[in-house]
């Protein structure tokens, strides 16, 4: 679910923007980087917690999702 | 100078898709992938909840796959839209609880949607004639272009020669002669064109994608419909399905059990939304209760929670009790002994 959260986010969002995706499923630090990669988006960093993470994105130039 | 040709590919993660999909590529078509999320997917976070299964590599393989295939992927969630599929399947199920045909039905058409949205051209499924015995057959395959409404713009490259020609094929879009003939449950066609494209990882297929399919899961499911009444559902019921072990001692109420770390973590989220249990002279499980309890039940509650602990052995074994939207309690309990646990508790 985290990815599918980010993905409609950043559809509401303009190139440039960031987006910080606290989550506590620990796939999102390797699913929200991937889904970065193949839609043109700029990973920013993932911070650990104990229990949640928080995965930080730039918007990039692609016109949707 | 010709229009670039643009497909949408349903991507699952496993190979079929992935090879379907670079079959087309390979003709200059531009390809983007659509994932559906049903919640029933087994995928992503499933894998990541129980902590024996962390130490094994893991991935969302839809991602990982549009990324080995360079395309953009778009992820569609239809939890809510999907209900009416399970609920209603028109060609009925399978073996459990899956609407294998229906499904297929309905993520082509919301495919079909997708591309007029984006004016994309045609569909590109993983599909091979004969491989699954709902969804894939000779018969069911022309009967999802006509219902989805996707008509011939449907192509199925994996299997597209032993299919009537599609309008990408007769439009000279897509080379027919560059497609395949394969057919049947042998994965041998598919492992050795992933050879001669030069893929050498992907998903194994082992069980299929979809909780739907798996015996148990659906009987967890049927059960969780006959207690409520009725067969409504939504997204935390199907999740907390997948977790623990379920056992239903009462009519009105049943007992979801972590049985490791990792499950106790993400049952841990649910204690906001039902009254749940967890020894505390003891080390021992989290457990939530769905359904409705008195004091005799809330005990006996406590006496199969204390079972599932360290003190399963010991004289008395202290639970605390927490009903939804209620003081907690602290009840001294003697475990229920294994024996006198039915077989038929466990859903």
């Amino acid at each position: 679910m985290p990815v599918i959260r980010t993905q409609n986010r950043v559809a509401e969002l303009a190139p440039g923007d960031e987006l910080a995706v606290t989550c506590t499923d620990p796939g999102a630090a390797k699913d929200i980087p991937a889904w970065c990669r193949i839609n043109g988006h700029e990973l920013l960093g993932i911070e650990h917690g104990d229990d949640e993470l928080v995965v930080t994105v730039r918007v990039g130039a692609s016109e949707d999702g | 100078m010709s229009k670039q040709r643009k497909a949408v590919a349903l991507i699952s993660g496993g190979l079929d898709s992935m090879l379907a999909t670079r079959v087309v590529q390979e003709q200059g078509i531009h390809v983007e992938g659509i994932n559906f999320f049903t919640g029933f997917c087994v995928e992503g976070h499933t894998h990541a909840i129980r902590k024996h299964e962390r130490a094994k590599p893991k991935r969302n393989n839809a991602l990982w796959v549009a990324e080995q295939l360079g395309i953009r992927l778009h992820i569609v969630d239809i939890v809510d839209e999907y209900k009416d599929v399970l609920l209603n399947p028109r060609h009925g199920y399978g073996k459990n609880l899956n609407p294998c045909l229906d499904c297929k039905v309905f993520m082509v058409g919301k495919a079909h949607d997708w591309m007029r949205e984006h004016d994309f051209d045609f569909i590109i499924t993983g599909e091979v004639v004969g491989q699954r015995p709902m969804s894939q057959r000779s018969a069911t395959m022309p009967l999802v272009a006509e219902e989805s409404g996707v008509g011939d713009r449907l192509l199925r490259p994996l299997c597209a020669q032993r299919l009537p020609e599609t309008l990408p094929e007769r439009e000279g879009w897509i080379d027919r002669d560059r497609l395949h003939d394969f057919s049947g449950r042998s994965r041998k066609p598919q492992v050795a064109l992933a050879a001669e494209l030069g893929i050498e990882d992907y998903a194994q297929p082992a069980g299929g994608c979809c909780f739907l399919t798996d015996a148990s899961y659906s009987a967890k499911l049927a059960d969780l419909w006959q207690a409520r009444g009725n067969r409504e559902y939504d997204l935390d019921d199907i999740m907390l399905l997948k977790v623990g072990r379920h056992l239903r001692p009462r009519a009105h109420f049943k007992l979801v059990i972590a049985r490791e770390e990792g499950e106790v973590k993400f049952l841990q989220g649910y204690r906001r939304q039902f009254t749940h249990l967890l020894p505390t002279s003891h080390p021992g499980p989290l457990a939530l209760l769905d359904g409705r309890a008195d004091a005799d039940d809330l005990e006996l509650a406590a006496r199969i929670v204390a079972r599932f602990s360290q003190g399963r052995d010991a004289d008395r074994v202290r639970v605390e009790v927490v009903p939804l939207g209620g003081e907690a309690q602290a009840l001294e309990v003697a475990p229920l002994a294994t024996d006198a646990i039915p077989s038929g508790w466990y859903v």
